[in-house]
């Protein structure tokens, strides 16, 4: 239609900054040093291949629910309950297990349950429209009492079932490579990032976290997009209950305290921005895994869990300042 | 007239003379935009300077020069005759600068005496000196004649206008002998707005000298001493308020020729789109009533904070109607946002940074924002956008480029894009070309005119009247939130729509 004659230059020169390119690999860049690091620092027990075999088993429940808090996280907001409705979730499993569910039907329910969280969470982020930190603070409390409540304050011993092998260290003749649990993760963060790359639902989710206003001023469906992203979370944050489940065998309401700090930090050095609209599948995995190496690699090298906890620390301070630098340096 | 020294005359000569405050030949640039360009302003201790002009004539610009927010590129001021080179807001303040600002700039939770005191707190050791801030603050809510102000109470319980008066004490308690208030009256009631001219007179009286921005010119010609017009970034005519006669005045202010900036090709209107009658908002609009046609520019005019925006968000469904009727094509009533754009209507809004685009997403994501298809690839995105980019010269090296990497034109464009790629029927445009250069001006002017004569309904809202006189096929004037019937261009001139919306249409 328009005319306009165009004194501007050549519009579609492919020209790939070199900004884009350290903010993409920015992670990966912390992954391949911390590697490197522990492969110089302990050569004898870190690298070998049954070490990283472990390390993708140790990642899988954070990375699994890191999926879910990349979503969130993206959209501008927060979830500080993710590790307590992954004790709900695994006394629940546990529970109907113990009465006679069979366990594909237990791993279907603790996931539904999982869901049901994440839509009441999102229910009251959207009518109440209370900042997502105060609302799961609440839930953090409050699905721990659940969990407590429902296990009457102890462990559930459920029957055992194929669910408990999902974490299980692979036997030397397996030919799965790696363990069941650790595949899903995989696969889940496949499917997610698609769907943040590939879809409408996944666009909106950048956009709401970009800027609200403008997301709403271009007819998205705020509060339906939010309750949806809240509900897709808890689901994964269901199947991250599984995982731990397996990892535990057992129903444990005061398991995975404090995780969803895990889970933030991961996606945090992922990339992702606290203030919304920037965050990566991949990078949050990255994440997840920096943050398992060091503390594997810290107890292969017999360092007490105090030395893991402040490089852990420090190493989340360090990736936030380094993106903040990357992002000076664009803008 | 109130006549400036000669230019001329020596630094020394400056030195010796009576001004409070003056300032001389002041330029200021932003990249490629010229905002000042040579302005002189002078006032006197005991005199209320009033500054006039146009949305956009700069003079928020000088304010911020001289109170130390922008250094002047060029140009010299001084106060009480030594040269005067604020480096910061604190800096002017320090040297009895006081501005108080549209946008009172409080601390809500802290008490009325902590913010007039703020940031110099009388304090013995490490603690605050709370006999001293009461005493102070007491003191200079009674040089203001409002003792009756409680000290202790929470700045947020305070009235707009009462906050107002906190603000103007922060600056008299810290001696400002210069107060500037710009656009003090914009939230204001009629009788709160009668206070404020007590106290202006009050300041005066003790020897305060008052720049006084605004541009409703009945108030300045109840308040002011003097006046300075400025236009495009120069000061055109300065003189006496009670001697120049409001009309002269607003010539001043919008003297100039409607440049061939505009392209127009002739068009013509076909049947009614958008039909709004007696529009009703939560706040504003009060009374609104406009017929859109197919083919058709209309220009709504008005001062900032006249309620224009609020009409078009809220026949956009971005803020709730209390009243009134809206037809869209076949639609009738009111509708979402979402709706909207379903039924063929975009808009740009008015702040790109707060709403109108995603800055930390890409080019493509925002253009294709309003309407993606349930699955999607990056690259079926970027072929879309990249016909926008083409047609509308946006600057950049891809449509994965961010947002904000790109300067206000392009920025502005990728707005517009967002309308284009939907190809909406009827566009509301909310100041599409504040901020931007006047190359890219054009080019939305044009792109304005193709939509037009392509059959497309285009609401234009924009404080700039040569581009409404340049582009609308008729023009609709707002005031305090009343929207006037729509005029064809030929019919009005901006002297009559300065009138109207100054709101002096009746007197003069």
């Amino acid at each position: 239609m328009t005319t306009v004659s165009s004194d501007s230059a050549n519009p579609v020169s492919s020209r790939f900054g070199w900004s884009d390119l350290l903010t993409r690999l920015g992670p990966l860049i912390g992954l391949l040093f911390v590697l490197v690091l522990f492969s110089i620092l302990e050569p004898q027990k870190f690298l070998r291949l049954n070490n990283f075999e472990l390390i993708l088993r140790q990642t899988a429940v954070v990375g699994t629910a890191a999926l879910g808090m990349t979503l969130i996280i993206i959209s501008g907001g927060i979830d500080l309950s993710v590790g307590s409705a992954i004790a709900l979730h695994t006394v629940v499993i546990a529970l109907l297990l113990r009465g006679g569910i069979p366990a594909l039907g237990a791993a279907t329910g603790g996931i539904i349950v999982a869901a049901l969280c994440g839509c009441l969470i999102g229910l009251l982020i959207t009518r109440l429209k209370l900042a997502p930190f105060i609302i799961t603070l609440g839930m953090w409390g409050s699905l721990r009492g659940t969990a407590k409540g429902l296990a009457d304050n102890s462990m559930v011993y459920p029957p055992g079932t194929f669910l408990n092998e999902l974490l299980r260290p692979l036997s030397p003749d397996h030919i799965w490579l790696l363990t069941p649990g650790a595949w899903m993760m995989l696969l889940l963060a496949v499917l997610v990032a698609a769907m943040l790359r590939y879809t409408r639902f996944g666009r909106h989710i950048f956009a709401i976290g970009s800027n609200e206003q403008t997301a709403r001023l271009c007819g998205i469906n705020v509060e339906w997009t939010k309750l949806r992203i809240y509900m897709l979370a808890a689901a994964l944050a269901g199947v991250a209950g599984l995982l731990q489940f397996s990892y535990l065998t057992m129903g444990d309401p005061t398991t995975a305290t404090g995780m969803e700090l895990d889970v933030i930090a991961a996606v945090v050095i992922g990339g992702a921005s606290l203030s919304g609209g920037q965050g990566s599948i991949l990078g949050s995995l990255v994440g997840a895994l920096i943050m398992t190496i060091v503390s594997n690699g810290c107890t292969k090298m017999e360092l007490d869990n105090w030395v893991q906890e402040i490089v852990t620390g420090g190493i989340i301070i360090l990736a936030v300042t380094l993106d903040r630098l990357r992002h000076r340096r664009t803008v | 007239m109130v006549d400036l020294p000669d230019t001329a005359s020596s630094p020394k000569v400056d030195a010796m003379s009576d001004y409070r405050l003056r300032m001389k030949e002041i330029c200021k640039r932003f990249g490629a935009t010229i905002a000042l360009d040579g302005v002189d302003l002078a006032v006197r201790g005991g005199q209320v300077l009033a500054l006039v002009g146009e949305n956009g004539a700069g003079k928020s610009t000088l304010m911020k020069v001289l109170s130390g927010a922008h250094p002047a590129d060029e140009g010299q001021m001084w106060l009480d005759g030594r040269p005067y080179q604020p480096r910061n807001p604190l800096d002017a303040r320090r040297a009895g600068v006081g501005m108080i600002y549209q946008e009172l700039s409080l601390a809500r939770h802290l008490s009325v005496m902590e913010n007039i005191l703020l940031g110099m707190e009388p304090t013995i050791g490490p603690f605050m000196n709370w006999t001293s801030i009461r005493q102070r603050a007491s003191e200079a809510m009674g040089q203001l004649g409002r003792p009756d102000i409680p000290l202790e109470a929470p700045v947020m319980r305070l009235s707009v206008a009462e906050q107002q008066m906190v603000e103007i004490a922060r600056a008299v308690a810290i001696g400002c002998r210069v107060l500037i208030l710009d656009e003090p009256t914009s939230s204001l009631t009629k009788k709160d707005t009668l206070h404020l001219f007590d106290l202006v007179r009050h300041l005066k009286a003790k020897g305060h000298a008052i720049v006084y921005i605004s541009h409703f010119l009945e108030e300045v010609k109840e308040i002011s001493d003097c006046f300075t017009v400025l236009r495009d970034g120069h000061s055109v005519g300065q003189g006496v308020t009670s001697e120049v006669p409001t009309g002269q005045i607003i010539a001043m202010m919008v003297g100039r020729t409607v440049e061939q900036l505009y392209p127009r090709s002739p068009r013509k209107p076909g049947q009614a789109v958008l039909e709004v009658q007696d529009l009703v908002g939560s706040e504003k609009p009060r009374s609104a009533s406009l017929t859109l046609h197919q083919g058709e520019v209309l220009g709504i005019a008005g001062l900032v904070g006249a309620g224009r925006t609020e009409l078009i968000r809220t026949i956009f469904g971005l803020a709730p109607v209390e009243s009134g009727k809206i037809r869209i094509g076949a639609y009738v009533g009111p509708a979402s946002a979402s709706r909207r754009w379903m039924q063929g209507m975009g808009i740009v809004s008015e702040d790109r940074k707060l709403e109108g685009l995603a800055l930390s997403l890409n080019i493509a994501d925002n253009v294709t924002l309003s309407r993606l298809p349930a699955l999607l690839t990056p690259r079926w995105q970027d072929e879309q956008t990249n016909r926008w980019i083409d047609r509308l010269g946006i600057k950049c090296r891809s449509p994965r480029q961010l947002v904000s990497d790109l300067s206000g034109g392009n920025q502005q464009k990728v707005a517009v894009a967002r309308l284009l790629y939907h190809d909406v029927d009827v566009l509301l445009l909310d100041e599409p070309t504040r901020g931007i250069d006047v190359a890219a001006k054009a080019q939305i002017y044009q792109v304005i005119n193709d939509l037009a004569c392509r059959g497309k309904a285009v609401i234009v809202v924009s404080s700039y009247l040569p581009e409404l006189m340049g582009i609308c096929d008729r023009i609709a004037v707002m005031c305090r939130g009343v929207l006037s019937r729509a005029r064809p261009v030929e019919e009005i001139d901006e002297h009559q729509i300065m009138l109207e919306a100054t709101g002096a249409g009746e007197n003069v």
